[in-house]
């Protein structure tokens, strides 16, 4: 089991090595000469070789990326391109709470609609709720999701005026405004969750119900409720959780829409935004902590696989 | 001597619908099991004997995947009249069931003393768990206490198909319905599971239902033997009288395809020509004709099962009790 752990670290340590490298190759596949980006027009050639040096750019590759590994491992991610030229760590560190609180949001609510609605889809497969269920999913999937976010905000919000729009508000302001305020653009990134989740659970729930064991429990006399619940759910659930690990990684960095649409300070504005000015920094520093979040979910993840079946906790890999 | 019959099935049809087509994979099944009793059900793989024993117990019932008519009363209570709730009731306490493969019965995530202590009602958390251990110690297996809290893949075939009994006799029941509880299982475990079975009928006065395709199972356990084919029962005697004399042409055939030691070497096995029948579009009159050697036109119709001395047959030409056709 140590040993185990040991060997899961170190691949751990590869795979963001890897990403870290990726992340570093930014500097040279984004369109744009960093040192023009900060100078602007009408800078002599001198003017140019001396922002080359202070920047770092004259120095070789691996060096450049070791400077930029080093810094990085010590948190500290560099300043902006951009005038007012702020710290990049406490930048991100101000957009990834709004966008980890909406993945998180969004990803409880898409579990709490999908698990009772694929339930219900699997234990009547091929009956009414089944077939609006899997329309309905098929529906939302082929919306997109700004789509959904509009048709929310014009019901919900400018409608019937139950939530806000273009406002936000910060846990630290207290937790019941915030939610208030998270609720309507972490619905539009659910709905779409929703409708993969509840498909994928489905499906497995039908093949496990299938299985002997949910007929010997039947022929315990076991309620169907816990059936479905305490015998058919977690053999069925390793679909989910996987979709769940990457979800919850992508949702991250890529709720832009749903960030431009409500007008939220997130990831995904930010990141928008650093590309658009060529902040080459400021983009580096974002994809490398989101990047650095999804690899680790994703272990997460891996290691939660021995949690749900106790086989696979012995024939360790 | 004749008591009241534990369990009484009158007429059972189990209608499945597939995409095919609508087909009776049970046909008009009827017959008797006294308290106490070891009734067998022998038939081909097909023949409908899981199905039988699965419609017996309520496991199917009537909706959208099947039809099922006839009558089935487990002491004094009509279990197809029953409603949902009605027939956990049943499970939880009458009638318990074996299945064929404890690797596939148990839930792989879920520890042995679960599956035996979530069934149980009005009983304590410690209280549950003494009740668990009593009915592993009850099925032979060693260490009851350290096997509450192992996971089904940490036990062997054997161990475990004593789990699926042990579970099926948490709530007492009158009835076992156990399905070719030993096919999955290896030749020697076959016969210690066999022999726990009888050994729990003769203790706690358990009726059980042996369903198996092996007519060496059966044998030699069984009071009764019935003999199914294509949905419909062929035969039903005292297993004494089946094997010594079996009227019903395809339970001799039965009995003359099974290879005896003391037959001279390289004898040829006795096979049945041809194949069960197609049960969504089934021959006409006796299901046994097409492939029956004493086949007449009078097998167009469908024999009635009747009693000759409590020794039942659905034949038009039985074979002789003794001395040939």
């Amino acid at each position: 089991m140590a040993r185990d752990l040991v060997r899961r670290l170190v691949e751990l340590v590869l795979v963001l090595l890897i990403v870290s490298v990726g992340t570093f190759a930014l500097v040279g596949l984004m369109p744009g000469d960093p040192a023009v980006v900060v100078l602007g027009e009408g800078h002599t050639a001198a003017e140019y070789a001396a922002q080359r040096e202070a920047m770092g750019l004259a120095d070789a590759l691996p060096v450049r990326y070791g400077h930029w590994l080093g810094d990085a491992l010590t948190g500290d991610l560099g300043t902006s391109f951009v005038p007012p030229n702020s710290d990049v760590a406490d930048r991100v560190a101000a957009a990834l709470p709004v966008s980890v609180e909406l993945a998180v949001l969004a990803m409880a609510m898409a579990l709490l609609l999908a698990v009772p609605l694929a339930m219900w889809s699997a234990y009547r497969s091929g009956g009414l709720v089944d077939r609006i269920v899997s329309a309905g999913t098929f529906g939302i999937l082929s919306v997109p999701s700004f789509l959904a976010g509009m048709l929310l905000i014009a019901l919900f919000a400018e409608r019937l005026g139950w939530f806000p729009r273009l406002e936000w508000s910060r846990i630290s302001e207290g937790l019941g405004g915030n939610l208030y305020h998270a609720f309507l653009p972490a619905l539009t990134i659910a709905l779409m969750e929703t409708a993969t989740f509840t498909r994928v659970l489905r499906g497995d729930l039908i093949t496990t119900l299938q299985e002997d064991f949910i007929l010997s429990a039947k022929a315990k006399g076991m309620a169907p409720v816990h059936v479905l619940f305490r015998d058919a759910l977690r053999p069925s659930s390793f679909s989910l959780i996987t979709l769940m690990g990457i979800s919850l990684g992508r949702l991250i960095g890529s709720t832009v829409i749903v960030e431009y649409l409500f007008a939220l300070p997130g990831m995904g504005t930010l990141i928008i935004g650093a590309a658009d000015a060529g902040d080459v920094p400021m983009v580096q520093g974002a994809v490398l902590v989101i990047a650095l979040i999804y690899v680790l979910v994703n272990a997460l993840i891996d290691l939660s696989y021995g949690r749900l079946d106790p086989r696979i906790r012995r024939a360790h890999v | 001597m004749d008591d009241s019959p534990l369990l009484t099935v009158e007429d059972l049809s189990t209608e499945i619908h597939t995409s095919r087509g609508p087909f009776k994979a049970v046909d008009g099944v009827s017959f008797t099991v006294r308290p106490g009793e070891m009734f067998g059900i022998v038939g081909e793989s097909g023949s409908g004997k899981s199905v039988l024993g699965r419609t017996v117990m309520g496991l199917y019932t009537s909706g959208p995947t099947m039809t099922v008519t006839g009558k089935v009363v487990l002491d004094g209570t009509d279990v197809h009249a029953l409603t949902a709730a009605g027939r956990r009731r049943l499970w939880r306490s009458d009638v318990g069931m074996v299945f064929q493969d404890p690797a596939t019965a148990l839930n792989p995530v879920k520890k042995i003393g679960r599956h035996l202590t979530e069934g149980m009602r009005g009983l304590s958390r410690t209280a549950a768990r003494t009740r668990a251990e009593e009915l592993l110690r009850l099925v032979g297996i060693p260490e009851p206490r350290r096997r509450l809290g192992q996971y089904p893949h940490e036990l062997s075939g054997g161990m475990r198909q004593r789990v699926v009994i042990a579970i099926a006799l948490a709530g007492e029941p009158s009835l076992l319905i156990a399905d070719e509880p030993t096919t999955a299982l290896d030749v020697t475990v076959q016969k210690q599971i066999l022999d726990l079975l009888g050994r729990l009928q003769a203790e706690l006065g358990t009726a059980i239902v042996l369903i198996s395709h092996n007519l060496a199972v059966v044998a030699g356990r069984a009071d009764r033997v019935a003999v199914m084919y294509a949905g419909r029962l062929a035969e039903l005697a005292p297993a004494a009288a089946l094997f010594a004399g079996p009227r019903h042409p395809y339970t001799e055939a039965l009995l003359a395809s099974v290879p005896r030691l003391a037959d001279p070497p390289h004898s040829p096995l006795q096979a049945i020509d041809g194949a069960p029948p197609d049960m969504a579009a089934p021959p006409p009159g006796c299901r046994f004709a097409p492939r029956c050697r004493y086949a007449s036109d009078a097998c167009e119709t469908s024999p009635a099962l009747v009693a000759d001395h409590g020794h039942a047959y659905a034949c038009h030409h039985p074979v002789s009790s003794i001395g040939g056709a």
